[in-house]
């Protein structure tokens, strides 16, 4: 004779009136943020339609930022084509420098450390990754620009025949280069430790199944770690680049902004629609602005995409992690 | 006899010893290569030190089997990729204290800019009213968010309504808000409407940033409480709103607290937001609600912007001071999470 298993009992739940309170408290509080952030867009939106109406598919493509005399015998004419693509430019700068270095970072830390430099280094990681973006400014300032201008030098002498590196001037300071490294180092930590995070979830046994085949530790950091990690890894990356592409305070230190579209990292001229926002604030027309005003618009929607596909990624990585 | 316990996987003593010879050896030999020739500086040191070192691997490298000889590049490029991502952060640590540590003096504490000028000695003069602002604007930002973020953590996990998917969502997504579009938004809705700038529009810009923080630390203390308790709560005969107020929140309760500092510690440095909110002062405000007020970052980096020497070391002071304020409240926040443990 089988014994039927229990059946689940069907729960049917009744919410008393203090119940009901409470759940509407929380749900208010919770659907506050959601109100928020639709707030954020929707405001932003509004003051800057004028300008979007205005100016078009130009506003994003034009490379003029001249705010108009009273008078209207100049008239307004505001696009950020170059910051956009100086915004990517230095992002992309950024993570192409972080992401194989903190690649190796996490390897390290996870497989080649010894268990007490292990410790302290993933200690400090945590607190690197909490470092003001200031303080990468004026670290940037104060002691890195030397270096990325000498670094600059360097490539700028052997390799100026490549386009990205050629220059005109011997100007090497605050270009997208040396923004470029800062925002690299800003990255790195939180690149690193999530990279580090998904790494120390491979299964131990398959990596002892590539020792026990005779796999030296590249075999198996390279045949198991890195696919198993991948997607984290991707995510990671993409919280970076959402990251760079919002910096604003350390990018203004270190970026000499500029209306021009170039493509010469080393020069000292870029763009970067955070710190143009910034920088133009201060003396601002009321219609320059609406501009400024629409350019954060733009910077919200980018940036919001791409942490968005970031959190995709990541939830769906950890969660087939942990299946 | 005693059979005495080997870790046959280490190295043994002697390869040890001449490794760290080699490696010894190959640093003394760079540096002289540094000396003599043209590289410059602790950079070009470290690119002679590695070519070296790739130098010697391939040569021994020749005598190994082939995944042996890939193993020891992949050590060594490893290695070296880990020091250079490893580097910049160790790097700030170090200059951090080394040129912020000469300013701390008890005036830095004590006394504003009022009367000084940003160029003047270090004795005179200090951050004491940004410290207070930032102070202020960080302890209503806690106010208003911390509430909010512990709202929608108990929403996804006791609640467990219909948005908690998107509340969970919306969340993770406005943590990537940059900060100057909370600071712009801001100022385009609060400042424009106040039409002054406040410690309380400041603080508004750095809730939006504290939330996400907050409310997804919550959330993750939260997730720890066993249903064992909740459905004891029950039990008893309590009431959701009972059970949540009365068990599941006074058994995480270190956790809230460590969700709070955590957001603290994410807002206390940023400067963006407060450029268009709060602006900066020079001398004490206390009035939250009228006028600019000075804070911490926003003294560093208009000291920085100064750029004459003492402006300099002043911005590395307060640079000090902010990430000493980071480092303490992280380390709070640990001891106080580690408490829960026990």
């Amino acid at each position: 004779m089988t014994i039927a298993p229990p059946i689940k009992r069907e729960m049917h739940v009744v919410h008393s009136r203090g119940d009901k309170v409470f759940r509407g408290i929380v749900t208010a509080g919770a659907l506050t943020s959601l109100v928020l952030l639709g707030m954020i867009g929707a405001f932003l939106f509004a003051r800057g339609v004028e300008v979007f109406s205005t100016s078009g598919f130009k506003f994003l493509t034009g490379s003029n930022w001249q705010a108009g005399s009273e008078d209207g015998l100049i008239p307004n004419d505001f696009s950020i084509g170059p910051m956009l693509v100086g915004t990517v430019i230095v992002s992309i700068i950024a993570l192409m420098f972080a992401v194989p270095m903190s690649m190796a970072g996490a390897l390290y830390l996870e497989f080649y450390a010894p268990p007490k430099a292990r410790r302290i280094l993933v200690g400090l990681l945590d607190l690197a990754a909490a470092i003001p973006s200031l303080i990468f400014g004026l670290w940037g300032v104060q002691v890195f620009t030397s270096f990325g201008e000498r670094w600059s030098y360097f490539l700028a002498d052997r390799l100026g025949w490549f386009p990205l590196f050629s220059t005109i001037s011997d100007n090497f300071g605050r270009s997208p280069f040396v923004a470029g490294c800062v925002l690299a180092s800003l990255v790195i930590p939180i690149t690193t430790s999530v990279a580090r995070e998904v790494y120390s979830r491979t299964p131990r046994e398959l990596v002892d199944t590539c020792y026990a085949l005779g796999g030296t530790k590249w075999g198996a950091i390279r045949t198991v770690v890195i696919p198993f990690g991948k997607s984290g890894v991707v995510g990671g990356a993409m919280l970076g680049l959402g990251r760079a592409l919002g910096e604003t305070i350390a990018v203004y230190l270190l970026l000499n902004i500029n209306f021009r579209y170039t493509f010469r990292i080393l020069e000292s001229e870029g763009g970067n629609v955070a710190s143009l926002i910034a920088t133009k604030f201060g003396e601002a027309t009321p219609d320059e602005l609406k501009a400024l005003v629409a350019a954060g618009f733009v910077l919200f929607v980018l940036t919001l995409t791409v942490n968005m596909v970031a959190s995709a990624i990541v939830t769906r990585s950890t969660k087939a992690a942990r299946a | 006899m005693q059979a005495v316990p080997t870790r046959p996987w280490e190295k043994e003593k002697s390869v040890r010893r001449r490794s760290t010879a080699t490696l010894l050896l190959g640093a003394l030999i760079s540096c002289a290569i540094v000396l003599f020739t043209g590289f410059a500086g602790p950079d070009g040191w470290a690119v002679v030190l590695f070519t070296l070192a790739a130098v010697f691997t391939f040569v021994k490298g020749r005598k190994l089997q082939a995944k042996e000889r890939k193993n020891a590049k992949a050590h060594l490029f490893i290695l070296a990729a880990a020091i250079v991502a490893f580097t910049p952060w160790i790097s700030i640590f170090i200059s951090v204290a080394f040129k912020g540590i000469k300013g701390v003096r008890l005036n830095f504490f004590t006394s504003d800019m009022r009367t000084t000028t940003p160029d003047d000695f270090m004795n005179m003069g200090g951050a004491a009213h940004a410290i207070i602002g930032s102070f202020i604007m960080v302890l209503i930002a806690t106010v208003i968010t911390l509430p909010l973020g512990i709202l929608s953590g108990v929403y996804v996990t006791e609640v467990r309504g219909r948005f908690s998917g998107v509340v969970r969502f919306v969340i993770q997504s406005m943590s990537g808000v940059p900060s100057i579009v909370a600071g712009l938004f801001v100022y385009t809705t609060f400042v424009d409407a106040s039409g002054t700038f406040s410690a309380l529009a400041g603080s508004f810009a750095l809730g939006i940033l504290m939330l996400p923080t907050v409310a997804r630390t919550s959330e993750e203390v939260l997730k720890l409480v066993p249903d064992d308790l909740r459905s004891a709560g029950y039990a008893l005969g309590a009431r959701q709103w009972r059970s949540t107020l009365m068990i599941v929140l006074p058994t995480v309760r270190s956790g809230l607290i460590t969700a709070g500092i955590l957001g603290v510690a994410r807002v206390i440095g940023e400067t963006a937001p407060l450029l268009l909110t709060a602006l900066s002062n020079t001398s004490f405000v206390f009035n939250p609600i009228k006028g600019p007020i000075g804070s911490l970052p926003m003294y560093i980096f208009g000291m920085l912007q100064i750029g004459t020497e003492n402006s300099i070391n002043r911005a590395w002071t307060g640079s000090f001071v902010l990430l000493l304020l980071v480092f303490g409240l992280f380390s709070l926040a640990r001891f106080i999470a580690g408490k829960d443990k026990r």
